[in-house]
C-alpha cells in the first residue's frame, strides 16, 4: 500500500479531517529518512467501525531543524511515537507538549536511524555516569561569600515539590527494564513520566544492513513471548512482497503454532500477575503447565523460548509424526487446570478486591491510545486482527472474540483467560485436518524484495504486531518499522494512573501485560 | 591445614568441566597453610555459603524468563539452595546477569553491583551477557559485561536450557567453596593478587527429560 503524501502545510488540517470522519485508531507513526528528499513520517491509521484503513505520510525538506506539526492533540498515543521518531530520526514535532528523547539517554549524539549517522564509538562511547533528567535542574545557592554558586542539589522543574519516586528500571513488578518516575501526592500517584531504552537494542538499524533471513532471527527476540507470531508476520510480509504462495500444511502448521505460543504467553501472564499480587501457587501453577507447551515446542522446532521456526515460504522443519497426539493430549489437560486457577487466585477475595474497579481504562481511552490486544478487549473494543483483517486460517476457523466492556484490572484479566480457551477451541479444529503436503516451499538463494512499500500485521499475544518494510529492491531493506504491542499500552498508563494508589500501579502495570524488549526493541 | 577439592553431593569431582580453573585457584590459596581452627571455621562458613546462594532478579531480557521457569515447578532450583531471589542489592550474594545489557542499562548494572555486599559474585548468562550475542554489533549494545563487571560463570545459550543454569550454578558453589573467608589470602578481598578465573560452562550433559514421559 502507498500512503498518501500530504503537503507539510496541508498536513495538519488534512489529519484534522481524517480524525473527524472517523480515522481513530492511529496504527503507528513510522520515522524515515529519505536521504536526499529529507526527512518524514508516514502515519497508519485505522477507522475502528468502518475497517477502512489509510497511510498518510508527510515530508520535510530541511535536514538540519526538520519539523513536523505534532498530531498528539488528536491521538493520544501519538505523543510517544512521536518521542520515538524525534528519538531515532531528530525531527521535531511542533506543538508536541514533552519533546524529550524516548529511549536513548539524553546525552546521546546523533540520531541513530538517519542514514547519515555516525557509527564510531569514540562519539557514543559507554557512559558510565548516570543519567540525569532533563527536568532537573541544578539551583544556584547564595554561599557564605555572598556569590551565587550552582549548588549540589538537584531540584525538579516540573513537579515543584512533589515527592518522586523511582520505579525500575530494576524491580520485580515492571517485567523487565521499565522506569517509571512517579510523582505522588500521599499515596496518590500526580504524574507518571516513563522511560524506556533500557532494552533498546537497535534492531531497526542492525536490520538495514542484515538480509532478510538473518532479520528472522532478530524477531523472535523482541517479544520473547509472542516468537512465532513476530516471525509469521514478518515472513508473512516478506512473502506477500515477492508473491510466494505458501501451502496448507504451513499454513495449518503456523496457526497451531501461534494459539500454542498465546496459550504459552498467556499462561506465563497469568503467573507473572499473581506473582506481583503476592500469589506464588498462582506462578507455580502457570509455570508447571506452560512447561508441557515448550515440550511440544522443543519436539517440533528444538528450542524452547526461541525456537526459529518460521521461514521464507514455510517453516524450517516438518512436524513430527505424533504432534497432533501430544497436542491433543496438552488440549485435554489444559482444559482441566483452567478451574484450578480460578479455585486458587481468580476467584479469591484479594484477587477481587485488588483488580475490580482498579485501572479503568475507557473504551474510547483505549482506542486514542492505540491499546490492541487484552487490554483494548477488554475496554470492549474489537480490535482482534484475526477477526479484522483475518490471515492464515483464521477466516477458516471458528471462534469467538472475547470482549469485556469494564476495562478494569479484573476484566483485562479475565480475557486472557478466556483467551486461552479460545485458542484451545481453535487448535482442536485444526489439529485432526493438517493436510500433506510441502512444509515448505523452495525460494530463491538470495532474498530481494522488489522496491516499493509493504507491510503486514498478525495478532500477537498481547496486541497488533506489525512490520513495515520499505525496500529498494536490494537484499536487505531500506527501512524496517515493527510496531511495538507494547508502547501504546505503556502511553496508556499515563491516564489510567492518574489519581490511582501506588500498590495500584503493581495490579495495573500486571494486567496490562507488556514485555519491554518489544517496547524498546 | 589445605584447603580440600570441593565437592558436590552425588555428583562426582570428575564428571565436572573445566576442574583446571578450580584447581589453579586452590593452588594459589593452598600456598601458605592454614590454621587448623580457621581452616575449620572457613569449611563451615563456605558450606552454608555455598548452599544458600541468593541471587538478585535482575533480567532484562529473554534468558529472565528462562530463570524465572528454573525457579518454578518442573525445575526447581530450591533443591541446591537458591531458591530465594532477593530485588534488593544489599541483600543477594550473586547477580545473574540475564539478557541484552545496553548502554542505558550499563551504569545502572554497575551500580547495582556495588552495591551488593562482599563477597558477591557475577554470572553472566546468555549470549548476550557474554559477547553481545545476536546483537553485537549494534549502536547501543554494550558486548559482554565483563567489560564493566567481573564475571565469575559464562552460561552460554540463547537463553541458556535450565540444565546449563543449574550446571552453571553448581559450577559457582564449587567456587564458593574454595574461598578463604578468614585471613589474609582472601580470593575475592585481595583480587590484585590472585586473579578471578572465569569458568566457562561447556557441553552440558542433557539427560532426556522423565518428566514429560510421566504424562
Amino acid at each position: 500500500m502507498n500512503p498518501e503524501f500530504i503537503d507539510i502545510n496541508d498536513f495538519r488540517a488534512r489529519m484534522e479531517t481524517l480524525r473527524r470522519t472517523g480515522m481513530n485508531f492511529l496504527r503507528d507513526i513510522i520515522g524515515m529518512d529519505w536521504g536526499e528528499e529529507g526527512l518524514g513520517a508516514i502515519y497508519s491509521l485505522e477507522n475502528t467501525s468502518t475497517g477502512q484503513v489509510l497511510q498518510t505520510a508527510v515530508r520535510c525538506c530541511d535536514r538540519e531543524k526538520p519539523s513536523i506539526p505534532t498530531v498528539c492533540d488528536l491521538w493520544s498515543v501519538a505523543e510517544l511515537y512521536e518521542r520515538e521518531v524525534y528519538d531515532f530520526f531528530g525531527i521535531h514535532f511542533a506543538g508536541h507538549p514533552d519533546m524529550r528523547r524516548l529511549y536513548l539517554r539524553n546525552d546521546w549524539v546523533g540520531h541513530p536511524l538517519r542514514k547519515d549517522y555516525n557509527e564510531d564509538e569514540a562519539i557514543n562511547p559507554i557512559r558510565m555516569e548516570n543519567e540525569i533528567p532533563e527536568d532537573v535542574q541544578r539551583p544556584y545557592e547564595l554561599a557564605e561569600d555572598a556569590e551565587m554558586e550552582i549548588s549540589d542539589k538537584l531540584t525538579n522543574k516540573i513537579h515543584g515539590d512533589q515527592y518522586i519516586i523511582n520505579i525500575g528500571p530494576q524491580h520485580p513488578a515492571t517485567h523487565g527494564v521499565l522506569r517509571f518516575r512517579l510523582a505522588l501526592d500521599g499515596e496518590e500517584i500526580r504524574k507518571i513520566d516513563i522511560h524506556c531504552g533500557y532494552i533498546h537494542r537497535g534492531i531497526e538499524k542492525m536490520s538495514e544492513k542484515m538480509t532478510y533471513p538473518q532479520i528472522l532471527a532478530l524477531t523472535d527476540r523482541l517479544d520473547y513471548l509472542s516468537a512465532h507470531q513476530n516471525r509469521h508476520a514478518l515472513c508473512m510480509c516478506i512473502e506477500k512482497a515477492m508473491g510466494i504462495e505458501i501451502t496448507d500444511r504451513t499454513q495449518y502448521i503456523r496457526t497451531i503454532m501461534d494459539e500454542l505460543q498465546r496459550i504459552d504467553s498467556h499462561l506465563l501472564f497469568l503467573s507473572c500477575a499473581a506473582m506481583d499480587l503476592g500469589a506464588i501457587t498462582t506462578f507455580i501453577y502457570g509455570f508447571r503447565d506452560r512447561e508441557k507447551i515448550l515440550d511440544i515446542f522443543e519436539e517440533v522446532t528444538g528450542g524452547r523460548l526461541i525456537q526459529n521456526y518460521n521461514t521464507i515460504g514455510g517453516v524450517q522443519y516438518d512436524i513430527t509424526p505424533d504432534f497432533a497426539k501430544k497436542v491433543k493430549e496438552f488440549c485435554q489437560y489444559q482444559k482441566g487446570k483452567l478451574q484450578e486457577y480460578n479455585d486458587v487466585f481468580t476467584n479469591n477475595i484479594i484477587t477481587r478486591k485488588r483488580m475490580i474497579g482498579v485501572g479503568i481504562l475507557s473504551y474510547d481511552d483505549a482506542i486514542s491510545y492505540g491499546c490492541t490486544g487484552g487490554t483494548g478487549r477488554a475496554s470492549g473494543w474489537a480490535c482482534d486482527v484475526r477477526k479484522r483483517h483475518p490471515y492464515a486460517l483464521y477466516d477458516k476457523v471458528d471462534f469467538k472474540e472475547i470482549i469485556y466492556k469494564n476495562g478494569d484490572c479484573y476484566d483485562r484479566f479475565l480475557v486472557r483467560l478466556d483467551e486461552i480457551v479460545e485458542s484451545i477451541h481453535i487448535i482442536e479444529q485444526l489439529i485432526d485436518n493438517i493436510p500433506e503436503g510441502d512444509y515448505k516451499v523452495k525460494t530463491k538463494p538470495i532474498i530481494r524484495i522488489p522496491e516499493g512499500r509493504y507491510s503486514a500485521s498478525v495478532e500477537g499475544s498481547r496486541g497488533e504486531f506489525g512490520v513495515f518494510i520499505e525496500s529498494k529492491g536490494d537484499k536487505s531493506p531500506y527501512r524496517i518499522k515493527f510496531r511495538p504491542m507494547g508502547l501504546p499500552l505503556v502511553a496508556a498508563m499515563h491516564k489510567i494512573l492518574k489519581g490511582a494508589k501506588i500498590a495500584d500501579l503493581i495490579a495495573i502495570g500486571a494486567t496490562l501485560d507488556y514485555v519491554i524488549p518489544d517496547i524498546d526493541r | 591445614m589445605e584447603m580440600k577439592k570441593p565437592a558436590i553431593k552425588s555428583i562426582p569431582y570428575e564428571e565436572f568441566k573445566d576442574n583446571e580453573t578450580l584447581e589453579k585457584l586452590l593452588n594459589e590459596l593452598n600456598k601458605e597453610r592454614t590454621n587448623v581452627i580457621v581452616g575449620k571455621l572457613d569449611d563451615i562458613i563456605n558450606w552454608g555459603r555455598s548452599n544458600s546462594l541468593w541471587s538478585l532478579t535482575f533480567a532484562t531480557s529473554c534468558c529472565g524468563i528462562e530463570f524465572m521457569a528454573v525457579g518454578a515447578a518442573r525445575y526447581d532450583f530450591a533443591r541446591f539452595g537458591f531458591e530465594v531471589t532477593r530485588n534488593s542489592p544489599r541483600q543477594a550474594d550473586l547477580i545473574m546477569v540475564a539478557g541484552t545489557i545496553t548502554h542505558k542499562m550499563a551504569p545502572v548494572l554497575k551500580r547495582l553491583y556495588d552495591q551488593m555486599a562482599e563477597p558477591k559474585y557475577v554470572v553472566a548468562v546468555g549470549g548476550c551477557a557474554i559477547s553481545g550475542g545476536p546483537f553485537k554489533g549494534s549502536y547501543h549494545v554494550l558486548n559482554g559485561v565483563d567489560k564493566i563487571l567481573p564475571v565469575d560463570v559464562y552460561i552460554p545459550g540463547c537463553p541458556p536450557r535450565p540444565e546449563a543454569m543449574l550446571y552453571g550454578m553448581m559450577q559457582l558453589q564449587r567456587k564458593v567453596k574454595i574461598e578463604n573467608f578468614f585471613g589474609d589470602k582472601n580470593r575475592k578481598h585481595n583480587s590484585n593478587d590472585i586473579p578471578n578465573e572465569p569458568i566457562i560452562v561447556t557441553n552440558v550433559p542433557i539427560t532426556p527429560n522423565e518428566n514429560s514421559e510421566e504424562q
